[in-house]
């Protein structure tokens, strides 16, 4: 592993000015993504500043919103009771990131920075319409995720809550690879304050999207039926070893007709 | 370099490591507590497993620095007073290793998953199971034994 300085920061404004301070520094979440890039060498950071003293943690339902702060865990959505009740779509689809020892360390702040074109959450961001509030501002999700690992966030600004607008109805359901328990595709769908949403991870060739032609289609009748033999378009389809850019097409269809049919 | 200080199996240790030392390796090599493994370092198979504050943990995948401050618990703060655990004595007891090497981490998951779900069903088991990879056996006597295991720790 190359070498690195370490360093715990005792606030979000704290770790960006930290941060900002370093040569090639990187902020540390819960490190499920960053540990094994700096392992393989895909990333190679002067310093790591932990947020884990930074007081980040946390999850609120008020009103009509559930906010979970920056540095909860997976298991600590997943098994929230507040949570379950408010948006058992997004309880259930935190309990399917990963395994158990990733959903022990990974958090949400660390998993919507990252953008992985596979993760789970960055769909459940954009197929609820959420808030991302950062140390600085709040952006939008619509307006956050810019492609593949790659977001709004400016240089040296933190993550410090993510706010959900609770729905009427909404579900996630994952193909998941078996190997890795990312989404082969995985399709989040709602109705509700912030409309119809269907956003989609896994399959889009920059990353999390809105398949706005199911948007579209389900405004008319939420139901199963509505989105049966639809496909997304192919050439926007990511392809690889793992399935080819036809059958992830397919596949953004068929998922999310199973994701409107689990809507709850 | 920064002095670790953590308690591991109710003892507290303390040692030298630089920030980049993995939690496993400091376990290891600087605690010389050799029974958790390394067995893919790409945090996949989850032979290193090791409780954290309760919670079991890949410890390939978390800097010693990090658990600056935390409780440990290895394979090796398992048996008590020369008496296996119940989840070791149920791993014997139903064959569930060949050659051992997943064991720790296997153990370390299983009392995890048992201790926040007692009456886990076999599904639940293997999906609890799912961050820890076994390459010889198969997982059904491994289930079978986190049943076993389950049953007596509810004693």
């Amino acid at each position: 592993m190359s070498e690195f300085n370490y360093a715990m920061a005792s606030s979000a404004d704290d770790a960006s000015t930290q941060v900002k301070g370093t040569g090639d520094g990187s902020l540390i979440a819960g490190g499920m993504t960053l540990i094994p890039s700096i392992k393989l060498g895909l990333a190679t950071p002067t310093d790591l500043i932990d947020l884990a003293g930074a007081g980040l943690s946390g999850i609120s339902v008020e009103g009509t919103t559930v906010t979970i702060g920056a540095m909860t865990r997976h298991v600590d959505v997943a098994s929230s009771k507040e949570v379950v009740n408010a948006v058992p779509a997004l309880s259930g689809m935190a309990s399917g990131i990963g395994d158990p020892q990733v959903r022990n360390r990974g958090t949400i702040g660390g998993s919507v920075a990252n953008n992985d074109p596979a993760a789970d959450y960055p769909a459940a961001c954009l197929g609820l319409g959420a808030t991302i509030q950062t140390n600085d501002r709040e952006i939008s999700a619509d307006d956050f995720f810019t492609g593949l690992f790659t977001t709004a966030l400016k240089e040296g600004e933190v993550i410090t809550s993510v706010g959900f607008p609770i729905p009427e109805r909404a579900a996630y359901v994952k193909f998941p690879n078996p190997a890795s328990r990312y989404a082969l595709v995985g399709v989040f769908v709602s109705d509700g304050p912030m409309g119809i949403r269907v956003a989609v991870t896994g399959a889009g060739i920059n990353g999390v999207y809105r398949e706005s032609s199911f948007e579209s289609a389900l405004s008319g009748a939420w139901e199963s039926a509505t989105l049966d033999g639809v496909k997304a378009d192919e050439s926007s389809m990511a392809s690889d070893i793992h399935a080819a850019a036809d059958y992830r097409a397919h596949l953004v269809g068929e998922i999310a007709r199973r994701a409107v049919a689990a809507s709850v | 370099m920064a002095t670790v200080s953590l308690t591991v199996n109710g003892k507290v240790m303390s040692a030298e490591a630089s920030a980049d030392t993995l939690l496993v390796n400091f376990i290891r090599e600087n605690l010389g507590m050799t029974g958790t493994h390394v067995g893919c370092d790409t945090s996949q198979c989850g032979a290193c497993v090791v409780m954290v504050n309760g919670d079991s943990v890949k410890s390939c995948t978390m800097l010693a620095v990090q658990a600056e401050g935390t409780e440990v618990t290895t394979v090796e703060g398992l048996a008590s007073n020369g008496d296996l655990h119940p989840m070791q004595q149920a791993f014997h007891d139903n064959h569930a290793l060949q050659c051992g090497y997943c064991t720790p981490g296997m153990l370390i998951s299983s009392i995890d998953l048992v201790t926040k779900n007692p009456n886990a069903t076999e599904a639940e088991i293997r999906h609890g199971l799912e961050g820890n990879l076994c390459r010889c056996t198969g997982y059904h006597n491994i289930v079978k034994a986190v049943q076993a295991g389950a049953a007596e720790m509810k004693g």
